[in-house]
């Protein structure tokens, strides 16, 4: 594992990447992506889950799903620093062609698991994946390859891994999402964890005018989930929580992730109306030299 | 006349009847044993649609999701998505109905190995009333890419369809009625997806029918046999991908065609023919299906008499098909 100096360097790194790719793409979310970069560092690169882009079609892999698809420049930043998708990729977003759709896909064998995108899905996929390695390690005693399947040639049964959903606080508006929370709790699901992005924000407003989540946490540990809430800034804070959410004997995690939406830029920081829209040429600038210079900052602590 | 392959008996007022959803419930227990990557979920529905006795057998890889049919077809995309093979069971008007974005997106975008059973369609379903009567879900799942979708006629062919969706590597959605219909087929009847089969030839018209209604377009055809109309009976029981070979080679010969199906008329099995004639051999087509309504309470055999779904409404669209030539 990298230092937390090192992974804080790179999650600045991130959001650089986030407003070259929005301004080359002239479209996307810059509020969603921008906050989340804290968290995706720390789940891709803080050791605690298990994702190697050596070994992105092993059975065992721990499994990422990311069901508020409309943030994806943060996933294909943090993919890139990864080492799963070239770098020079990441400036081809929602270009015609390119593996960086405008919502994540699953089509390119490049770590991606699943297709996310409307609001809800995800935490049932997640579900889905967490109840197979548990069918896997209940049911199987002999390693065996099944019918080859088209997304991953090299499932093999007795596979035992850990499933961690990404997910926004808006999209704890859709039924689905609490039909999920429910069977998890009723499962005992510790195989999932959900991190869920607690920025506040959602197209039409804060959450709490748009719809009212508040007592969050008490309402997700009341379907039986285990509730950490962290600082969505604070990479050791998120690394932490993650390594409890992977040692519970029974319940499932939700890691409530505070976070600032539009974090690191001033002028997008806590507001909505960066939620759906990229920045200009102008406003990139002057974000990347805000970003530059607290890259600064960092690099002259160590000098 | 002798229909090769099919139960000697199916033309008898004696003919045997079973529901087709016996067909599934059969199918899931054999998968259970001899395939251990099949999980059956449910969404409180486990004995109406039969995966109750892969659950008592498997319970480690059986889902009770509640009444949850988002969150059952999500969770299946996932498991698909790690190898496993999973059975969506409950009735169609909830699944794919409620959940048809769960299904564009989470199992057919990704392609998800998922097999999607739906159960009570057809008016058939009777006296539940409209509110349970699939009549939409052909179209519904035939418009998305990458998905097979298919209607058996009997308990028999749903066991074979049941078998051959587990073994085909993609999305498949498969419909069943709830009423005991006849037995058409027998363990010889040939089945593989796509592939139509002709149960009786004839060249004067061609009735392409799905479901157990093929049962009322066999009796059809007998009756139409007495007027010395000889009509080609078609068991187009996979509506995507249509075969489309089998119809051109039939409607060469025949020149129209009827086709029958309980369901609306538009999108469905006579919308996939339509098309595909539009583009390949445009002959005149009448349909015997759901034309634009919702159904409603009633026993079966009333709402198939009321709805115009019998074998003397197939006569009489036959014979204004020939009429139209």
């Amino acid at each position: 594992m990298q230092s937390i100096k090192k992974l804080e360097t790179t999650a600045n790194q991130i959001r650089q990447d986030i407003i070259n790719m929005l301004v080359k793409a002239g479209s996307g979310h810059s509020a969603g992506p921008l906050g989340m970069a804290d968290v995706f560092t720390a789940l891709y690169m803080g050791g605690v889950a298990k994702l190697d882009p050596k070994k992105k079609n092993d059975p065992s892999r721990d499994r990422v799903v990311l069901s508020n698809a409309h943030i994806c420049p943060v996933l294909y930043a943090t993919l890139a620093h990864a080492g799963f998708i070239p770098h020079k990729q990441l400036k081809t977003l929602r270009k015609l062609g390119s593996p960086l759709q405008g919502h994540s896909n699953n089509h390119f064998n490049n770590g991606i698991e699943t297709c996310g995108g409307p609001l809800g899905q995800g935490l049932s996929q997640a579900i889905g994946m967490a109840l197979a390695s548990r069918i896997n390690r209940t049911t199987n005693d002999e390693p065996r390859k099944t019918q080859k399947n088209r997304n991953s040639k090299y499932e093999i049964r007795n596979s035992n891994y850990h499933t961690w959903c990404l997910m926004s606080d808006g999209e704890f508006d859709e039924g689905q999402t609490w039909e999920a929370v429910m069977l998890a709790g009723k499962y005992d699901l510790r195989e999932v964890t959900a991190i869920i992005d607690r920025n506040n924000i959602q197209i039409d407003g804060n959450t709490e005018d748009v719809m009212p989540l508040e007592n969050f946490s008490d309402k997700l540990k009341a379907f039986n989930w285990f509730v950490i809430d962290v600082d969505g800034h604070n990479i050791q804070e998120i690394i932490d929580a993650m390594k409890k959410a992977k040692a519970m004997a029974a319940n499932p995690t939700a890691i409530i992730c505070h976070t600032i939406p539009g974090k690191g830029v001033g002028f997008m920081e806590n507001k909505f109306e960066w939620h759906g829209l990229p920045p200009n040429k102008d406003e990139a600038k002057s974000a990347l030299q805000e970003l530059r210079t607290l890259n600064g900052k960092i690099t002259s602590e160590h000098q | 006349m002798k229909l090769p392959n099919l139960n000697p008996y199916v033309l008898y007022k004696t003919v045997e009847k079973i529901p087709t959803r016996n067909g599934y419930g059969e199918a899931l227990i054999e998968l259970g044993e001899t395939n251990p990557d099949v999980v059956v979920l449910t969404a409180d529905l486990a004995e109406s649609t039969r995966a109750l006795k892969f659950g008592e057998a498997h319970p480690e890889r059986f889902i009770e999701c509640g009444v949850a049919e988002q969150n059952m077809m999500g969770i299946a995309a996932g498991l698909a998505l790690s190898g496993k093979i999973p059975f969506v069971s409950s009735y169609a008007v909830f699944s794919p109905g409620r959940s048809w974005d769960q299904l564009r997106v989470s199992v057919c975008y990704t392609k998800a190995n998922v097999k999607i059973a739906g159960a009570h369609t057809g008016v058939s379903v009777g006296p539940d009333g409209a509110t349970h009567q699939a009549l939409e879900d052909l179209a519904i799942t035939r418009v998305l890419p990458d998905i097979i979708v298919c209607a058996p006629c009997d308990a028999e062919e749903t066991r074979k369809c049941t078998l051959a969706a587990a073994k085909y590597n993609g999305p498949v959605y498969f419909r069943f009625a709830r009423e005991k219909t006849p037995v058409i087929t027998t363990k010889k009847t040939p089945f593989e997806f796509g592939k139509a089969y002709i149960c009786r030839e004839g060249y004067d018209v061609t009735l392409i029918a799905c479901g157990p209604l093929l049962h009322e377009a066999l009796l059809a055809a007998e009756e139409l046999a007495k007027l010395h109309i000889e009509a080609e009976v078609i068991n187009s029981h996979t509506i995507k991908p249509l075969d489309g070979k089998t119809i051109k080679t039939s409607l060469n010969k025949t020149a129209c065609a009827v086709t029958v199906e309980e369901h609306q008329i538009t999108g469905g099995l006579h919308g996939a023919v339509a098309e595909f004639c539009s583009q390949n051999i445009p002959v005149p087509i009448e349909a015997i299906g759901m034309q634009n309504t919702f159904g409603e309470s009633g026993a079966p055999e009333e709402l198939l008499d009321k709805y115009k779904m019998r074998s003397k409404d197939i006569i009489k669209s036959a014979l204004k098909a020939i009429k139209r030539k």
